[in-house]
């Protein structure tokens, strides 16, 4: 027993480990690697997995239901809010109709009107998971495309909750529950009745959270043992999730329930941080059993029927998110990543086409060419992606492959100057150049933001900035220097290794977004690390001296030593950290950063040793 | 070897003439340092101890700057003002520059003889520059006459070749354990001491 266990980890850890860096490295994405790596372990390949994948799936689900237990954190309210506009214009309009239309070719292929509704709301689902992964490692998280996704796929997710209340109202019979499983709360009751009881356990959630799970998180952060709050934040997805399907419903409904109600306490973040490694590995687990799942006997079986609705389903959705895309203001480039990322069908679908067949609206038979359907529809987005970027966008969007350079307005010509991303920081940097008569050139891979710039006479190239051709064609082999300013700290840091092997004339100087990740620069050998926030913390600092009544020469001076000091700090403190292993850093080890910090600064405040102009000391 | 150190002072050394050739290849010149405040402290933060680190570790002193307003640029008097503290360069404990040697190397737009009671700034060069006099004598230096470059608007191509050549040979002498420079203070320009004596040429 154990032994095939360890034997089952040994064959889907070693399948991570090797297909997803290959896919990386072909540029494929991690959730392409997976899949792919599914696939061939499964029976109809090689075969390491055979029936007892179906075990492993239902194993990985528990990252599904951890994915959602996470997305219902990222609700916080506030957010919610802010994208309303795009969450009930966008979202409603994307969702309506593909289900309206998805609902008519099932309808037109023969089946029950409700076995066909149920059919279109589950095929609107878009998988979130694929949606941020394929933005975060893009490094276009913060691009409308990316946002007007997000908030699409927030409106599904929480659609499901309505939609899991309202399809026993359909059922022609009650639920019947798979044979191995442990008899449920519903079990024989009437449609009303399920809906009403789900309403019901909804508002006992919410209740349960307020006056339960907060004080019960206080309760165990008050021990002060970080293996213990993640245990108890395990604790709260496994039991909210088991107490679920005891009633009947979906686990990972109630999982999200829980996010939902965490979302705005104080534990959020922490949290986040704790729950998100095993989120990874059982996502990734996820995604492999996917693959191994896809039932190719059934595909070869039907092989038009199947790869008929995969297409059908993915044209449908590409198609009407395009029209949702367009109607809400999306430029072409945006609203061709828009499309494609949600034109998958998403893991909720699994959800929701179980539930169909325990209440019987679908066939059997039926529901496993679906999910198989799903499945596949799942390999679409990353290859579709690949496609756009390199055959499509650079035909029709913003990027050229070549950018006319500007006759030279600047005596000395070109800067020699890269600046790769162009966000709050490096565009700050590019105006404070071009006020000084610098013209550098900019790589950006924000569709929207590259029209601006050209139009405001900027020499831009868009794209992916740490692809070789892009930072050829933007003349990083005469170039003297390269700004790695991009957001996400993960790409910079493969720009950055990618720049230093392949052109390896250029200097570079890097935005380090914290000091963790000044810390990392630090190891990989750089030497110009600019952290983002310390000289504006500063210098605020200083205006609060100065407010106080501090002389502004003195507050000033202040600042300027605190800002030397901090910087020895640093370079000490990156040589110290090795002792404590600590390669993730999460919230917890963050604060305890903070806590070092200011201890060292009670032992070596930096201003006591200003003796300048200080006529009284004599040693 | 006796150590020189220029605390070299200029705000516009990118725009200057005279003072890029005074200064040009000194990197390489052994026993002298040349120290580019300007570029060490664009923020007038002077780090106190690397200086007092950098005299301690030589024994001549030169003062080089532009005279701007019949004084030094503002940096060099923010490092006048903070490194020569109480109790380090002077006062009854302060004693780490007894003994050594600091002057003034200067460039100006006017002429020597405007520099006269008679002329247009009414005092000489040496009057101008009590302050860095007083300030050496003070720390307990020995305190020379100033190397000027004057009329530096007019200055023709070999008049600055000789006033480098003569900053050169200046420099040299001052780095040589035999020279003590005797007689030096009856002299108003280290430039006249200079020509005077042509037995190191």
């Amino acid at each position: 027993m154990s032994g095939s266990f360890l034997q089952d980890a040994l064959i889907y850890l070693a399948t991570a480990a090797i297909f997803v860096p290959i896919a990386r490295k072909l540029g494929l994405g991690s959730i392409l690697g997976y899949l792919l790596g599914g696939i061939l372990i499964g029976p109809f390949f090689l075969g390491f997995v055979g029936e007892e994948g179906k075990d492993i799936m239902h194993f990985a689900e528990f990252g599904v239901v951890m994915m959602l237990f996470l997305a219902g954190l990222e609700l916080e309210p506030a957010t919610v809010w802010r994208l309303r506009k795009f969450i009930l214009g966008a979202g409603a309009v994307q969702m309506a109709g593909t289900t309206l239309a998805c609902f008519a070719l099932f309808l037109a292929l023969g089946f029950g009107w409700q076995a066909s509704v149920a059919f279109g709301l589950a095929a609107s689902m878009s998988s979130s998971a694929i949606i941020m992964q394929i933005f975060r490692e893009k490094g276009l998280s913060k691009t409308l495309a990316s946002r007007s996704a997000l908030a699409v796929s927030l409106f599904q997710d929480i659609s499901v909750i309505p939609i899991l209340a309202l399809l026993p109202l359909m059922a022609a019979a009650a639920a019947v529950r798979p044979p191995d499983t442990p008899a449920t709360l519903i079990d024989g009751m009437p449609g009303w009745a399920q809906t009403l009881l789900l309403l019901a356990v909804a508002n006992a959630v919410v209740f349960a959270g307020r006056f339960v799970f907060v004080p019960f998180l206080r309760f165990i952060a008050r021990v002060r043992l970080r293996e213990l709050f993640t245990a108890a934040a395990l604790l709260i997805v496994t039991g909210m999730s088991y107490l679920m399907i005891r009633i009947g419903f979906s686990p990972a409904l109630g999982a999200f329930l829980a996010g939902v109600v965490l979302a705005g306490s104080e534990f959020r973040h922490q949290l986040e941080s704790d729950i998100e490694p095993f989120k990874g590995v059982l996502l990734g687990l996820f995604f492999i059993a996917v693959g191994a799942s896809i039932n190719f006997s059934l595909i070869v079986g039907n092989p038009l029927l199947v790869m008929g609705l995969v297409v059908g389903i993915v044209a449908i959705k590409a198609v009407v998110t395009g029209a949702t895309g367009r109607l809400f203001g999306l430029s072409f480039d945006q609203n061709v990543l828009f499309t494609v990322v949600l034109s998958q069908i998403g893991e909720f679908a699994f959800v929701l086409f179980a539930f169909v067949g325990q209440l019987r609206l679908l066939p059997e038979a039926t529901i496993n060419i679906l999910m198989g359907v799903t499945a596949t529809s799942m390999i679409f987005p990353p290859i579709l992606i690949l496609a756009a970027e390199r055959l499509l966008l650079p035909y029709f969007g913003t990027r050229e492959s070549v950018a006319p350079r500007e006759p030279d307005a600047i005596e000395s010509g070109p800067s020699g100057v890269i600046i790769a991303g162009f966000g709050h920081f490096g565009s700050t940097i590019g105006r404070f150049l071009r006020a000084n008569g610098v013209a550098a050139t900019i790589l950006d891979n924000d569709s929207d933001r590259v029209d601006v710039l050209r139009k405001m006479g900027f020499t831009v190239f868009y794209g992916d900035a740490t692809r070789l051709d892009i930072l050829k064609s933007a003349g990083a082999d005469e170039a003297r220097m390269l700004i790695a300013a991009i957001d996400s700290p993960e790409i910079n840091r493969d720009l950055i290794e990618r720049v230093r092997k392949e052109f390896p004339n250029l200097e570079i100087l890097v935005r380090a977004r914290s000091r963790e990740d000044a810390y990392e620069l630090l190891d990989a050998g750089m030497e110009n690390i600019y952290r983002e926030a310390l000289d504006t913390s500063i210098r605020l600092g200083v205006d609060v001296l100065i407010k106080l009544g501090f002389r502004k020469y003195s507050a000033v001076r202040a600042g300027q030593n605190f800002l030397k000091y901090d910087e020895a700090a640093l370079r000490t403190l990156a040589a110290q950290r090795h002792d404590q292993d600590a390669y993730i850093y999460t919230t917890r080890e963050q604060i305890e950063l903070q806590e070092q910090l200011l201890a060292v600064d009670r032992d070596k405040l930096p201003n006591i040793h200003d003796h300048a102009w200080d006529q009284k000391r004599e040693d | 070897m006796k150590n020189v150190l220029i605390l070299f002072a200029h705000p516009r050394f990118e725009n200057s003439i005279t003072n890029r050739a005074l200064v040009a290849g000194l990197e390489t010149v052994a026993g002298v340092t040349l120290h580019d405040l300007y570029e060490a402290y664009p923020d007038f933060n002077v780090d106190v101890e690397r200086e007092q680190a950098l005299l301690a570790a030589h024994d001549v002193l030169v003062w080089h700057f532009p005279f701007y307003m019949y004084s030094a640029p503002a940096l060099l008097k923010q490092w006048i003002d903070t490194v020569l503290e109480y109790g380090w360069a002077h006062g009854s404990k302060g004693n780490a520059l007894s003994g050594k040697t600091a002057l003034v190397a200067l460039t100006a737009g006017g002429s020597r003889d405007v520099y006269t009671p008679a002329g247009h700034n009414r005092h000489s060069l040496g009057e101008f520059l009590t302050p860095f006099e007083q300030t050496a004598l003070l720390c307990k230096m020995r305190y020379l006459p100033p190397f000027a470059v004057h009329g530096t608007y007019l200055l023709k191509e070999d008049e600055r070749s000789a006033y480098v050549a003569a900053y050169r040979r200046l420099l040299g002498l001052l780095t040589r354990d035999d020279q003590n420079f005797r007689g030096a203070e009856a002299y108003d320009y280290l430039n006249d001491w200079l020509a005077a004596r042509q037995d190191d040429v």
